[in-house]
Order: C-alpha cells, then structure tokens, then sequence
C-alpha cells in the first residue's frame, strides 16, 4: 500500500456502490393503503352479464369475495389469470371482476379467448368507480368481507407466492373474524 | 418461430463474447499468435449474431408481433410504420439490445481501423469489449430478453409506443447518445489494455485520441438531441431540467471532454499518463452508472411487472465487477505509468490540468446533486427530498466561466514554459477589446447597464477575439491569408471550432435564460394577448386527426407591431390507442429569437388556457453543439493519425522489447 | 527537495485547495437548495413552516378540481386519503394531470393554510403500466425521462 492514495478512487467508488445498493432496497413505494377497513364506496354500474340492469353492492355476494380489476389491455392480468380460474375450479371463494376503463365487446372477447373466472363483472369503463377505490392501475386485487368491508388490498400482479404466501391467509383470517 | 430465432442468435453472441473475452486475451498473455489472431473473426461473429437479433425485433415489430411481450407493449397497429421500426429503443429490452448493438459496432470498428495496431493489442482491447458484451449479453437473457413471449394467449393489439415518444428527435436522439455512450467503452478498453500490458506511450495515445474523440462528439451531439427533443415535445419552456436521467450522459460528457484535453497532454508531452487512463475509467463507469440509474428503477418510476430489484441488482453487480476490478487494476498498476514531469508552472500542462480539475469538480458536483437524494432517504430513514435546479446551476455556471476565461489563455500558452511577456503580447489587447465592447454593446443596446448580458459578452469575446488573434499569429508569415489557413493542420481547426462551439453554446444558454419572457393566460376565441413586441391572438381551435391520434389543433395569428407576422398552431393531442393526452408546441424558431406557445385545457365557458414565450437566442445553444460536434469530427481526420502509424508502432514495440504481460508473469 | 518533486508538491496543493473549496461550495448549494418533500397528513399535522419551498404530493381528490373562468387559476385538493391539502395554482396543469392521479405541487403554504403551487408536476400510469402514487411522488423532474428510462 505504499501509493495509498491510488486506493482513493476504489474507496470512493466502494462508498457509492454500498449507497446505491441499499437505494435499491429502500422501499419508495408505500403508501398507507386507505380503504382499508371501510365499506365499499356505493356504484351504480352495468356489467357484462346482466344487459342494462344496474347493479349496485346489493349484488354482491354476501360472503367474502374478491374484486379484482382487470382489463384485456392489462398483460399482467394474462399472468394472474390462470391463478384465478384454478381458485374458482376449486370453488376456494367468488371472484368478482372490475372491467376497469375497457371496452365491453374486447373484454369478453378475452374472456372467451383466456377462460372466464370471474362470478360477474362489473363495468367501470370510465375509471369513475376505480377513483373512488383509488385503483392506480389494472391489475389490482381486493379482499371484502361478509359486511361489505374492504379487509385487504395488492396493488399489481399477483403469482403463485403472492396467492399462498397473502391472499389464502387473508382470506383464512378474514373468515376466521367472521365466525367468532 | 422467427422470434426465437433472434433469441437464438442473442445466445451465439453471447457464447462468442465468451470466447472473445477469453482467448485472445490468455493469447496476449502467453505470447500465442493464434490465440492473439482469433480476436478480429470471433468479434465480427459477435456483431453479426447482434445484428440479426436486432434484425428479428424490429422485423417482430414490423410485423405487428403481438405474442412478443415487448411489442405487445411498445406497439400497436395504428402505430405509423417509422415509430414501429424505432419503437425497438422505445423500451428498457429493445433499447438493451440497441444499445449491445452498438457496443458490436464500435468492436467491429475497431477491428477494421486497427491494422497498424501491435496485434497483441488490439487482441487484449477486443476481449475487454468483449468481456463487456458478455455482461451486457447475460443481463439480456436473464433479466430482460426481448423476445419473451405472451403465449399461449397473445393479445390482439398492443398497448402503443409511448405518446412522448412518437417525435422525429426520437428517431435519431437515442442512436446518437447510445453511440456516443458506448464509444466510451472503446476507450475504457485502450486504458486497460495500457495498464495490462503496462505500456502506454505516446503512440497509444495517438491510437486512442481519434476512438475517445469521436465517442465525444457523438455523445454531444445525443445530448443535443435530447435537449432539443424536450424543449419542443415537454412544452414547458425549457431546454435542460437537471432531471436525475439527463444528468449521467453530462456526467460522462464532461469528463470525456477533461479526457481528451489530458489525453492531448499524453500524446504531445507524456505527461498525466495515469490520470488519463483514470479518467478514461471513470467516463465508463459513469456511462455505466447512467445505465444503472435509468434501468433500475431506481430514481424512475416503477411499473407493475418491474417491481423487483433483480435488474438494479444485476447491473451494480456487472458495475462492481467491472468499475470495481479495473480501479484496482489502476491502483496496481498505476506506478508503472512512468509521466514526465518536464513543465513550468506557467505551461499550457498547467492550464489543461485546471480545465480538468474543473471538468472533473463540475461532473462531481452532478453526481453530487443526482444522487444526494437518494442518499439522504437512506441517511435520515425515508425522508424524502429533491435538489432543485438552483443547486446546479449555482455550481456549474461559475465552473463554465473559469472555463471559459481559461480557454482563451490555454491555446496560446506554450508546452513546457510559458513566458508571462508572451501571454501579455498575445492577449493584452485581446482583454481590452473584449471588456470594452463587451460592455458598450449591451449597454447601447439596451439603454441599461444588465450585468449578466455583460458578463456573457465579455467572456465570449474574449474567447473569439483570442482565436482570431492565435490564427492571425499563426498565420503571420504565410505568402497569403488563404495558404496561411490551408497550412494550419486539421486538428487545430476541429480544436478552434469544438471551442467556438462551446462558446457559443454557453452565450445561448446564458442569453436565453437572462431574455425569455413568457405569460400564461385565458383565452376566448378572438381575444389576444401581448408578450413583448408581439400580439398573440387565438383564433380559436379545429377538431384534428392524425393516424393514431386526435386533436384540438389552435390557430394563434401572432403579428408585431400591428403587422402580421405569423400563424402557429399548437395541438392538444390524445393518442387513442393509450389515451395519453400530450402538448405539441406551436414554434416558430429563428436564429436570434423563438416564439413558442403551448395548449392548456379548455374551461366551461369555452376558453383555453394557454403559455406564450418569446425565447431569445435559444437555438444558439443547439446550433453551437452542432459546432462542437464538428469540430471533434474534425480532429478526427487529422491525418497524422492515419500517417506513420505502422512505422511508430513498430518503433515502440522494437523500443519496449520486454514490454509484454507474459515477460512481467511468466 | 529537488525542483520536481517541489513542483508535484504544489500541483497537488493547486488540485488540493481547488477541490476543496469545490466541495465546501457544493455543500453550501446543496443545503440552501434541497426541497422537503411533505405528505398531506404531514402538513395538516402542522409540520411546514408557511413561505418555505417543499414539495406536496398526493392524489388529486374526484371532484375537488375547480377552474376558474376568468383566470388562469385553478384550484384542487390533493389527498393522500387521511387528510387533504388544498393547492392553488395559477398557470397550465401538466398534460397528465387528471383527477385520481397522484400529482407533485412545488411551491410553499400561505399563512392561511393553502398551498400556492409554482409548478405541478403529473407522473402517470398506463393502462397496465400501473406506476404507483410514490413514485410519482418520488418523481424528480416533470420530464418523463429520457427515453431509455420512460417507461
């Protein structure tokens, strides 16, 4: 080491290195999620199945569910699909689909085309229901329990892991809260 | 099929990048010509599988392709057949690839102009490319190839470039920059094959003078682009926003610029040998760290499926390894870079080091900027923070004034010794002119006394008046004008010009923020608004359509002094396919002045909101690049790079015999 | 000491006191231009001083958005779904901003508790690129990076 201070570069740039790194792992995305909770905000939507009726949360199953937001546009939706056809094969809980700012004859076209999980889907072709959700985007999955409450939230695509790891404990306790 | 035919041809350049990296360089170790001699074909093989690759994508993209994932989100039928073909750079995958592409380009060159190279040289300076395209290759295939596809269900249309992006200047502004970037790997390469062989010479900084040269010119005139592409397509009035993704590229401009300045003192002095091999190295690892910082999400935004840090992860990685290794290559080796040290303390050695030192302070201070953010969140536990544009701009715009005071003295000035008496010759009435008319023409100009206007006059002329004045001595005792200028050699043309250039890009700059004037107002159909000589008036808007967008498009008659001047119009587009909602600016650009208006929303009541400017001298800041550009071209050409190559090469290795890595191992 | 050494000796003094004093300036800059960057329910728990610079972020609120007729004003509440700042804003909106969409408001609180904006920026997601409200947040700049970075 005796021209130590041609060391000073590396130092320098190990010192870099160590703050990008742990940049990297420094989670800039949370923000508390905020239905969470609280009912449902009230709709008066059409959707795919029932011609012009308007739906409202009285149609929605009296159980705990799922919505899920999704759109054909969404390629991550592809990826979740088969998740949620095998979810309803098992007859694990409803799922309810949110058509989010779609057109109506390419969403059932794509459910023709990739299998149709959903137990009804409801239309947001505009995005005014997803505001009131404060959804950012498609794919996005709530949990709602019994009464109407919003119990749970991911925002993105959900895997496998995601589905063991959050969503069958979530929906587990969800249902364990409700019996006791 | 076709698709996986480009993922095929990625892997077989990513095996021959292998072999590349390997071979000639254990070849150059071991003294084996045949190993040595496999560096040119294995190289063409890598550029040839690139360009296939690349090939397929966009033949993917022409193709509507849509069970490709990345054309199903970069494209979209009704996307007109030129944005299909430069949507391949229109996303992190394809731009990856273009980028690698390029990299196969630059090795490729080096290939060809490379003959009068030693081939041990040129053997170690390819597998150092090549160990690059393997890292680069790898990121591809593991992290983000493609060619990954949405089977078995492909969506029947895409999702559609990137509105912002569908912009002439988006053909050619990422070229020009990933060109420009790379080509600082070439000469990344040169300064580690240096410190390898432990040999660098003046005859290496000949070989590398035109590579780093060129690799600058190019990346200005990206940088160029890219300013220019956000003035006219961002709409709101700027040219440059200190944006944490526009900062590396200037990063990495500067310190090329300090390179080849200290690069030229290698060649013609020897001296500063270590420092400019570490420069070299760390004009690649910025170039790098600009790839990091825009690829890894980590100052950008995050989307759905890009959530994990697997790609940050990869690239620190790849970053560490190759930053990492070559700094302490440096600091190994560095001691056998034995520099001269023959100068006087007045010297143009001694000036070219302060033209450094305030390159590299002003690229630090950016990096400084860009990444203080991110450190202060990890500091202070989340915080978050931004630096704004005043912190760059109290830094770099007195670090350019020195420059600039410095870049009349350090042509002039003499290698060696300087004498005082010679600068005072040369500049003294240099000095007076430029104070004296720069001062009494913005006063009479403006009946006022504006201090910046001054300040910016008075440094530009006397850049210019310096110039004119070194040509003229030059030149003095020529038969005539004509054969004086034809006998000063091409490098110092593309010298004086780069400078010129730069001058006149930092007087544009400075005029222009001093100058501009812009209103945001109001506007009913028929109503007008006055912004300096000029009346505004909006004559209201027309329903527009374009191949895949529709369009509020405005008519503003602007005329002066009550006469008509112009009409300009200014759009409100929404691309259907995304519904991205964009600006396209009204512009009317000359060479002293722009006049540019941008479309707001329209109100209940009918009227539009709207921001009208009148942007004196912001074309100078594009127009000198352009000069800059040129003018390191230029240097290129200089035919003493191409004259005696062979003759000095052979000179060097019959000087430095024993100069081979095999004779300091073995 | 012989000349040459001398020599190396005071260039590296020159480089020494010029990175120095490059280093202090830089700090200096850096501490009077940093903007905090707040969220609504930090400034309704009173944690800005009014005629500061920072940023705000949040949503901007359904319905909150008010455009005046006769001026260039437009007024909006931006919420992070706990508390609400009402931001006030006098020139043209970003073309991303859009109701529901997670904005970033530079300027300062006025004594009376709106927040005068001196410029809104709007990240945005597509469709299915769902960018999250903190990174729009997080965003630095009102350009949507250069392109290698823009999506």
């Amino acid at each position: 080491m005796k021209n130590f201070k041609l060391y000073i570069p590396v130092a320098v740039f190990a010192v870099l290195a160590v703050f990008m790194w742990q940049g990297l792992f420094l989670d800039t995305r949370t923000l508390p999620s905020v239905l969470i909770d609280r009912p449902l905000p009230e709709f008066e939507l059409r959707s795919l199945e029932m011609g012009d009726r308007l739906l409202t949360t009285a149609d929605l199953p009296d159980e705990p569910f799922i919505l899920n937001i999704w759109g054909s546009y969404c390629l991550p939706c592809l990826q979740e699909n088969p998740i949620f056809m095998s979810a309803k094969e098992r007859g694990i809980i409803p799922i309810i689909g949110l058509n989010y700012k779609d057109r109506d004859d390419a969403a059932r076209n794509w459910l023709d085309i990739n299998g149709n999980p959903f137990d009804l889907n409801i239309i947001d072709d505009n995005g005014r229901y997803g505001i009131d959700l404060g959804v950012y985007g498609a794919p996005e999955t709530f949990l709602v329990d019994a009464n109407g409450v919003i119990r749970f939230k991911h925002i993105g695509v959900i895997n496998y892991r995601i589905w063991e790891d959050e969503i069958m404990p979530a929906i587990a306790a969800i249902r364990a809260g409700g019996n006791s | 099929m076709i698709p996986e035919l480009g993922n095929f041809a990625l892997i077989l350049a990513f095996c021959l990048s292998v072999l590349l990296g390997f071979i000639p360089m254990i070849g150059a170790a071991r003294n084996n010509v045949l190993w040595m001699s496999l560096a040119r074909p294995l190289t063409v093989g890598v550029f040839v599988f690139l360009s296939i690759s690349l090939f397929v994508l966009g033949y993917s993209f022409v193709a509507d392709d849509f069970s490709v994932q990345f054309v199903a989100s970069h494209s979209n039928t009704m996307l007109p057949i030129y944005y299909k073909i430069t949507a391949v750079w229109g996303g992190h995958e394809g731009s990856f690839l273009f980028w690698t592409w390029m990299l196969g380009g630059w090795m490729l060159a080096v290939c060809i102009f490379s003959k009068a190279m030693p081939d041990e040289f040129v053997a170690r300076v390819l597998a150092i490319m090549g160990l690059i395209c393997v890292g680069y290759t790898l990121f591809m295939l593991a992290t983000s190839n493609p060619f990954d596809r949405v089977l078995p269900f492909p969506p029947a249309d895409g999702a559609d470039l990137n509105a912002a992006l569908q912009d002439f200047a988006f053909i050619i502004h990422p070229p020009s920059l990933y060109m420009g970037y790379v080509g600082f790997s070439v000469v990344f390469a040169f300064a580690i094959a240096a410190l390898i062989s432990g040999r660098l010479d003046a005859a290496w900084a000949r070989w590398c003078r035109p590579w780093a040269n060129a690799a600058w010119a190019i990346l200005t005139l990206g940088l160029s682009l890219g300013s220019w592409w956000a003035y006219y397509e961002l709409g709101w009035g700027g040219w440059w926003a200190w944006d944490p993704v526009e900062n590396p590229p200037l990063i990495t401009w500067l310190l090329g610029a300090a390179m080849i300045h200290s690069l030229a003192a290698t060649e013609k002095r020897g001296v500063f040998k270590s420092w400019t091999v570490l420069l070299a190295i760390m004009a690649f690892a910025s170039s790098l760290l600009g790839t990091f910082i825009t690829r890894s999400g980590l100052l950008t935004s995050v989307h759905a499926f890009a959530t994990d840090p697997t790609r940050g992860v990869y690239i620190l990685g790849f970053l560490a390894l190759i930053i990492g290794g070559s700094l302490i290559l440096y600091a190994v080796r560095a001691p056998q870079l034995k520099s001269e040290f023959g100068f006087g303390s007045f010297s143009r050695e001694v000036f070219l080091l302060a033209n450094n030192l305030i390159l590299v302070v002003a690229s630090a201070a950016i990096l400084l900027g860009t990444l203080y953010p991110m450190v202060y969140q990890a500091m202070s536990g989340g915080d978050l923070i931004s630096v704004g544009p005043p912190f760059f701009n109290t830094i770099f715009v007195p670090l350019m004034g020195i420059l600039v005071v410095l870049m009349a003295i350090g042509p002039i000035s003499r290698w060696k010794r300087t004498s005082f008496a010679h600068l005072r010759a040369q500049l003294g009435k240099v000095a007076i002119a430029a104070v004296s008319l720069g001062v009494v023409i913005p006063v009479l100009l403006t009946m006022d006394v504006p201090f910046g206007t001054i300040g910016t006059a008075v440094l530009a002329l006397w850049v210019i008046f310096s110039m004119a004045s070194d040509i003229k001595t030059k030149i003095a005792n020529k038969s005539s004008v004509v054969s004086g200028l034809r006998s000063l050699p091409v490098s110092y043309w593309g010298m004086t010009l780069a400078h010129f250039g730069f001058v006149m890009t930092m007087a544009g700059a400075c005029l222009t923020s001093i100058y501009s004037i812009e209103r945001s107002v109001l506007l009913q159909a028929g109503q007008s608004a006055e912004l300096g000589r000029y009346t505004f008036r909006f004559e209201g808007t027309r329903y527009v359509e374009g191949p895949n967008f529709i369009a509020d498009e405005a008519t503003i008659v602007v005329s002066r002094g009550g006469e008509f001047y112009k009409n300009l119009y200014p759009q409100k587009r929404l691309y259907v396919a995304s519904g991205t909602p964009t600006s396209q600016m009204g512009i009317d650009g000359r060479f002293l002045r722009d006049l540019f208006t941008t479309l707001g929303d329209q109100r209940e009541n009918g009227a539009w909101s709207m921001t009208v400017y009148v942007k004196p001298f912001v074309r100078w800041i594009w127009i000198g690049t352009i000069f800059i550009a040129f003018g390191g071209i230029l240097a290129v050409t200089d035919k003493r790079y191409r004259q005696f190559k062979v003759k000095q090469s052979e000179k060097v290795a019959r000087d430095n015999p024993g100069t081979t890595l095999a004779g300091e191992i073995v | 000491m012989k000349p040459h050494r001398r020599k190396k000796l005071g260039i590296i003094l020159f480089i020494a006191a010029g990175l120095g004093t490059a280093i202090g300036l830089s700090l200096y800059a850096l501490s009077n231009n940093i903007d905090l960057f707040f969220t609504p329910t930090q400034v309704a728990a009173g944690e800005v001083t009014p005629g500061q610079r920072i940023r705000v972020g949040g949503m901007v609120k359904e319905g909150s958005v008010s455009h005046s007729q006769e001026e260039l004003e437009v007024s909006f509440i931006a919420t992070d779904y706990n508390n609400d700042v009402h931001i006030l804003y006098a020139g043209i909106l970003p073309d991303l901003f859009r109701e529901g969409q997670g904005i970033v408001a530079e300027g300062a609180m006025r004594v009376d508790g709106i927040f005068q904006a001196s410029r809104v920026l709007a990240k945005h997601d597509e469709n299915y690129m769902s960018v999250e409200v903190k990174a729009a947040l997080d965003a630095a700049g009102q350009v949507p990076g250069m392109p290698q970075g823009a999506n």
